[in-house]
Order: structure tokens, then C-alpha cells, then sequence
């Protein structure tokens, strides 16, 4: 009987739905984790008013509650804010220590520009040239946007000065040319002086006229008072965002939470990164996939196609296959390590050297940039390449081979017409696996170009257009930077979720986009009943 | 041994014409010595037990073997008195010439219409009007017209065995070969279907020379106008149809074709 339930191989099946349901399981909860976090970060939290024992009050929003270990009394974490008031943005409070805790519905909550979220109650104004504020429970928002042409007036200011130092600077690498080539008095160089000259001019007039009105600006103040009474000037441009959370309605919220997504997106970040949009670090993570799959694809599949149609079988060839199949297994790092040796000072120092040479000791490529990080990149995943596209054009039966020869076509006709078409599932297989492996990468990022922030992007408006010696941000990088490096890690960790969950999204998409174009394929050239 | 002239006749005037081929796989020898000539515009059979070499020589003759490793062929193949063996010849352009269709039918995941005017196309030929044409020629020609017209341009991949293996035949018959090379093309396929590939082959004698590899011996006496017996390497028998299979020459051919052997 017994004998029977084991032949049977009733437990094998139990085993296998085991191990399956562990490993959705483990997927589930790594999803649910970051999901649950990352989705919650933008919505409005209350702020409580606690009361304490001694007569102290504190204002902040409950971040979370826990038992003090040892004892059976609760404490909790509050996000206090007013980082320039109080030095520091939580606190733990005892929940025996806390007389009351109400939620006053007329709190104030400001992301700044600078020293993080400020919790207090507005007390009164202090404008210059705008029409003074009518009081109500919209006063403050109106007065922040009755600046707000003065705020877009000096923004654009601050970039006409950024394409200026562009200017002036391109000047300079022409001038060090020049001196480098030992040209002198000639009259293009004189012009370029001129040139220069009449620049940084204007950029000085810019420079103080730019001064002048954010100077002007700031003098528009709105008076804060915290849970304790202390007052607090808080400039009113440097107020990124002002909600009152215990006020708001389920559609305001909702359209602070759209406010605050649409910023996550397309804005720049702020406060060393913990604060404002990831725009750069999507942008890049994009970018450094797409350029990696433009470098890697090709010379995978070429490569592929040549050990597997034109190779004669022999030892060399099994080396190389080896070889292939032991890159895909060497650690990121190593591959990192290789990218900054090879391209970034091999390649890219001799580049500087024989076109730069005017700039050095300074680098042009001979520094970290996206280019040798996809390049980088693209030598990580082209061994998973090389090997599915062998074995894709491996499993096509040889009676289409022979079909094709026999009605008169060459190898390269046989190899463009069918076998590429029937194996190009295969190879898109492989491809999905090497981006997705790309796109989490971060150790060889670290040392071929990516930074904490960027400047510019590596694709701009500025000739010519496509930066490739330029560093970049990234997600992954991001995550760890932000989570790990940042100085106040306590406020960056919503923003980890919200990358990581970024990060796995944009994963999620560009795969989902490949995996359909694969199953398109294989509908077309599916080879089922041959 | 009996003097090879009694039992292996001689045709006048023969399209293809083998000479003292010797064929080897490394160093095993899988075709000795053969000569024979192969008439045009007929049905020629090739018989023999498994491994005697029939699928060998036939693959010969439009250099099918090339693309196998450590093979190598002396003697000489000509059609309409060309050497095919010769270094300097095009095997794209004998291809042309001598089509083939194989065992297991090898139609392309492509449409139907795709499958016919794929040799076209690799030919060169872009004009619609002309693909089109021979597509329609072509299907009717193979007797697959009627069932497959409303579906021209749906996968190959559903049609059923049959109708893929006279695909197979439509789409050699594309290209305008002179010569069209059979390896059993039955042999996997059910009782009706090989009834229709029959009346098909006999359909396009008199058009194409047609050179089958058959196991089947009935297939050979139905279909084919000359009869080749082969047995390890050697061509033992070759002769006109009838003859062969009524009064055998050879001792060999008699019992293979009343199933004493084999």
C-alpha cells in the first residue's frame, strides 16, 4: 500500500507545488512590501497635537508605534519636522507620558526648500508688492501663488546664467585648444576673447540682477508658531508645497497625491536627494538600458549566429563556449572593475589623448560616464545573448534548413528569411533576461559613471544633443544612496520605497513591452506539428 | 557476379548520368562504384533495404551532401552533360534546376502563399502579379488548389500532413526545376494521402524527370517508368519497371521485391 502512494509519486507532485508556492510566496511578499510602502508615501497623513505631562506639546504626524522591549508600555515615533528649530525631525514619546492627542484642523504643513517639513500654525504675513493677503483658511495658499510669476521670473533667470557659464565655458575649451596648438594673435582668437568678454558681463549683470530679486523675494515672510509657541519666519519661496492634512477632503487629497506623483516623475530632486522628484535617475535608468541594448544585442546575436552557423565544430569553439557560459557567471563587480581599466581609462584616457588633449590633466572621456557604463553593461549580458541565441537557432529542426538550401537559397538568405525569424523568440527570451539582469545592476554603475547628481542630463538641448561622456543618475544607485549614504536616513526611507517600487515598474515595463513583442513572434513563426 | 550489362541497362540519350561514383563517410565507403544513367521526363525508382545508399545518391544530385562534414565524392554526375561535381560550378543555380522534396515535409512557418514564392523571391522576382500567378499555377499544379484558396495567406503550420507534403511538392515545382528529387516522400503519411502524392507524380511525369526514394516496393511498381535496385553501396539492378519487378535479372532484386529479404 504504501509501497504504491511512493510509486505513484503523489509526494513529488506535493513536493513540486511546494517549492512553487515558497517561491510565489517570497515574490508576493518582496511586492506587497514595497507596494504597501511606496503606494502610502504621498497621502496626507494626519498631524496630531500631543500633550505631554510636564505641559510640553508636540506637533508631528505618528510614524509608528512599538512595545518598549523588556516592559509591556508602548512608545511612539513622531515626525516632527522643523529640523532648523529642533535640530532633529522624529522623536520617540512614551504613550504614557501623552495626557491628550487631537488633530487640529488648523495645521499647517510645509515642504521647504530647505531643513524639511515644517508642522505649526500660520500667525501672520509680512509682503512687499503684492496685494496684502485677505485672512481665511486659503490665505496662505493664495499669497504663495500670487508670488509665484516673481518665482518663475528668477527661475528662468537662474537658467539663462546656467546656459551663459555653458557658453563661456565651451569658449574655454576653444581657447585651450587654440593655446595648446600654439596659435596666438590670431584674429578668430581675438574674437573669441571679445566674445568672452561681452559673455561674462552680462553674465555678472545677470548674476546681481538675479541676487537682487530672490533677495527681494525672500523678504516675503510668513510668521509660524510651533506646538510650544515659538515663532518661525519661514520665507515664503521657499515653500515648495502647503497643505493643511486634518482639513482636507477626500478629493483634495486625492489631488495632492497626483500633485505630489506628477513631482515623483518629472521634477528634479531636492535636500540631497530624499526630497522632490526622481526625473534624472528615471531618465538615466532608461537611457542606460536603452543604450546597453543597442551595444549588446547585435554583437550578441551576431556573435551567436557565427558559433552556432559558420564555426566549424571543434576544440575552439568549445572553448569559446565555455568561456561564454563561465562570463555570464563572473560577479558584477569584476565586470566593473574591468569597465573602469578598459574603457574608462583605456579607451576613454586614450581618447582624451588623442583629441583632448588641451584639456587635460583634466578629463573629457577618461572619467566615468554613461557611455562606459553601457558599454560595461552590454559586456555583462552579451554572453546570456550569445548562448540564447545559439540555442534558439540550435532548436530549429534541420529539415527547414535543407528546405530552404534546396530551393536554391544561399546560407545568408536561409539564415535572414527563416532561421533568424523562427529564432527570434528565443533570442528575445534571452534578451528579456540580460535587460532584466542590467536594469537591477548598481556595484559596476558605482565605478563607470553614475553619481549621486547629475548636472545635466546625457540627453539635452545643447549640441550635440546626445552627452555620452556625461555621468548620470540611476534608480538602483539611487536606493542605495539615498538609503544608505543619505544623512538623515530616517527621512529618506519613504523615498527608498518609492524608488525601489520605481525601479521595479520600470523593470516591469520595459520587460512586459520585450515579452510581447516575443509572443507576437512566436505566433508568427511558431514552428508547432514540424 | 554476373556481367553488369545484362542486369543494369543502358539509356540512350539519359538526362542525368552517374560515373563511377564512389561516395565516402570518413572512411567508410556508402556508395561503390556506380554507373547508371537516369531518363528525362520519367519516373525513375530507387529501392533497396535501409542504409543501401539510395537517400545518399539522390542528395548527390543537387549537392544536398555539402553541407556534410568529412564527405567526400569521386566520379562524376552530369546533367544535360554537365559535370555537377566540378569545384567551379553554381550550386545555387543547379538547385534551381533540381529540386527536391524530403521525407518529413519542411514547410516554413510562413503563409502558404509565402511557402510557394519563397524560391521566387530568393530568386529575385518582386512583381506581385508574377508571384501570384505561379502561386495560383503552382497550388493547382499539386493538386492543392481547391482546398487551400480561401486560405493563402494563413500559416503553413495548419494544414494537415498531406497537404503540407504537397505544399512541399507546389513550392519545388515553383522555381521551374527540370528535375525533382523525391526521398520517401510518403513514408510518413496515411493511405489516401500517399494515394494523392501518387496520382500527383504521375500527374507531372512527362514535365519534370522525377527521381523518388521509395520503401514502399508497390509505390515503385505503380508509379515509376525505371526501377534501380540498390544493396550496401551497389547498384545491383536497374532497368525498366515492368521487367524489374516481373522477371529480376539478379537472384538479390528477386528476393528483395517478393520479400524473401529485406
Amino acid at each position: 500500500m504504501t509501497k504504491r502512494f511512493w510509486r505513484q509519486g503523489e509526494p513529488f507532485v506535493w513536493a513540486t507545488g511546494l517549492a512553487l508556492s515558497l517561491i510565489l510566496f517570497l515574490t508576493l511578499l518582496l511586492f506587497y512590501v514595497v507596494m504597501a510602502n511606496g503606494l502610502a508615501v504621498f497621502w496626507p497623513k494626519k498631524v496630531a497635537l500631543a500633550t505631554l505631562q510636564d505641559g510640553r506639546s508636540l506637533l508631528g504626524e505618528i510614524v509608528q508605534e512599538e512595545i518598549i522591549p523588556h516592559t509591556d508600555k508602548k512608545r511612539l515615533q513622531f515626525k516632527i519636522g522643523n529640523r532648523d528649530l529642533y535640530g532633529f525631525d522624529f522623536k520617540w514619546v512614551d504613550a504614557s507620558e501623552i495626557t491628550s492627542l487631537t488633530y487640529p484642523k488648523d495645521v499647517h504643513v510645509l515642504e521647504r526648500q530647505e531643513y524639511g517639513n515644517f508642522y505649526g500654525y500660520l500667525s501672520e504675513f509680512e509682503v512687499k508688492g503684492i496685494a496684502p493677503p485677505v485672512s481665511g483658511s486659503n490665505s496662505l495658499a493664495q499669497t504663495i501663488a500670487a508670488l509665484e510669476d516673481r518665482k518663475v521670473e528668477v527661475h528662468l533667470l537662474g537658467k539663462k546664467i546656467a546656459n551663459l557659464n555653458r557658453r563661456v565655458e565651451l569658449i574655454d575649451h576653444h581657447l585651450a585648444k587654440a593655446r595648446y596648438n600654439k596659435e596666438e594673435n590670431t584674429p578668430a582668437l581675438a574674437a573669441m576673447q571679445g566674445e568672452k568678454q561681452g559673455l561674462k558681463t552680462e553674465f555678472e549683470a545677470l548674476v546681481s540682477i538675479l541676487s537682487e530679486k530672490s533677495a527681494a523675494l525672500a523678504t516675503n515672510q510668513a510668521i509660524f508658531t510651533d506646538a510650544n509657541g515659538r515663532t518661525k519666519a519661514v520665507a515664503l519661496p521657499n515653500i515648495v508645497r502647503a497643505y493643511q492634512p486634518n482639513n482636507m477632503s477626500f478629493f483634495a487629497k486625492c489631488t495632492y497625491y497626483l500633485e505630489r506623483l506628477r513631482e515623483l516623475l518629472f521634477d528634479e530632486p531636492r535636500e540631497s536627494n530624499t526630497e522632490g522628484g526622481l526625473f534624472p535617475a528615471i531618465f538615466g535608468t532608461v537611457m542606460l538600458i536603452f543604450l546597453m541594448s543597442i551595444l549588446s544585442f547585435p554583437l550578441g546575436v551576431l556573435a551567436g549566429i557565427y558559433l552556432r552557423e559558420y564555426a566549424k565544430d571543434g576544440w575552439l569553439v568549445k572553448m569559446v563556449r565555455i568561456a561564454v557560459n563561465n562570463l555570464a557567471g563572473i560577479p558584477s563587480i569584476v565586470y566593473g572593475i574591468f569597465g573602469l581599466g578598459f574603457f574608462v581609462y583605456g579607451i576613454g584616457g586614450g581618447i582624451d589623448q588623442l583629441f583632448f588633449p588641451e584639456r587635460l590633466p583634466a578629463p573629457t572621456f577618461g572619467t566615468g560616464g554613461i557611455l562606459w557604463t553601457s558599454l560595461t553593461l552590454g559586456l555583462l549580458t552579451v554572453p546570456v545573448v550569445i548562448v540564447a541565441t545559439e540555442e534558439a537557432l540550435g532548436s530549429i529542426p534541420p529539415g527547414i534548413r535543407e528546405g530552404s538550401q534546396a530551393l536554391a537559397a544561399t546560407k545568408l538568405q536561409t539564415l535572414t528569411r527563416i532561421l533568424l525569424p523562427m529564432a527570434s523568440p528565443g533570442i528575445l527570451t534571452g534578451f528579456i533576461l540580460a535587460m532584466a539582469r542590467a536594469a537591477g545592476e548598481v556595484a559596476p554603475l558605482m565605478i563607470t559613471g553614475v553619481v549621486k547628481l547629475a548636472p545635466a542630463l546625457p540627453l539635452d538641448g545643447v549640441f550635440p544633443f546626445l552627452h555620452l561622456d556625461r555621468k548620470f543618475m540611476h534608480l538602483g544607485f539611487h536606493i542605495y544612496d539615498i538609503g544608505f549614504q543619505s544623512p538623515n536616513v530616517e527621512a529618506a526611507k519613504p523615498m527608498v520605497y518609492v524608488t525601489t517600487l520605481l525601479l521595479i515598474l520600470i523593470v516591469l515595463a520595459m520587460t512586459s513591452t520585450a515579452i510581447h513583442l516575443r509572443n507576437k513572434m512566436r505566433q508568427r513563426h511558431s514552428v508547432a506539428d514540424v | 557476379m554476373s556481367t553488369p550489362d545484362t542486369a543494369i541497362i543502358r539509356i540512350e540519350n539519359p538526362q542525368v548520368e552517374v560515373e563511377n561514383l564512389n561516395l565516402y563517410y570518413g572512411s567508410s565507403q556508402a556508395l561503390k562504384d556506380l554507373t547508371f544513367g537516369i531518363p528525362g521526363q520519367q519516373v525513375t525508382a530507387l529501392i533497396g533495404p535501409s542504409g543501401c545508399g539510395k537517400s545518399t545518391l539522390i542528395r548527390c544530385i543537387n549537392r544536398m551532401n555539402d553541407l556534410v562534414d568529412g564527405l567526400r565524392i569521386e566520379g562524376a554526375i552530369t546533367i544535360n552533360g554537365e559535370n555537377i561535381n566540378d569545384p567551379g560550378l553554381d550550386v545555387i543555380e543547379l538547385r534551381r534546376k533540381v529540386g527536391m522534396v524530403f521525407q518529413k515535409w519542411n514547410p516554413f512557418p510562413k503563409s502558404i502563399y509565402e511557402n510557394i514564392v519563397y524560391g521566387l523571391r530568393i530568386a529575385g522576382i518582386q512583381d506581385k502579379a508574377v508571384l501570384d500567378e505561379a502561386a495560383e499555377k503552382c497550388l493547382k499544379r499539386a493538386a492543392l488548389w481547391d482546398e487551400v484558396k480561401d486560405r493563402l495567406h494563413q500559416s503553413a503550420m495548419g494544414l494537415s500532413g498531406g497537404q503540407m507534403q504537397r505544399l512541399c511538392i507546389a513550392r519545388a515545382i515553383a522555381v521551374s526545376p527540370e528535375i525533382i528529387l523525391m526521398d520517401e516522400p510518403c513514408s510518413a503519411l496515411d493511405p489516401r494521402s500517399t494515394g494523392r502524392i501518387e496520382d500527383l507524380i504521375r500527374e507531372l511525369r512527362g514535365e519534370y524527370t522525377i527521381i523518388i526514394v521509395t520503401h514502399n516496393m508497390q509505390q515503385a511498381a505503380r508509379i515509376s517508368d525505371y526501377t534501380a535496385y540498390m544493396y550496401l553501396g551497389e547498384l545491383i539492378e536497374y532497368g525498366p519497371t515492368q521487367r524489374l519487378f516481373t522477371m529480376p535479372e539478379k537472384k538479390e532484386t528477386e528476393d528483395y521485391i517478393t520479400g524473401r529479404f529485406g
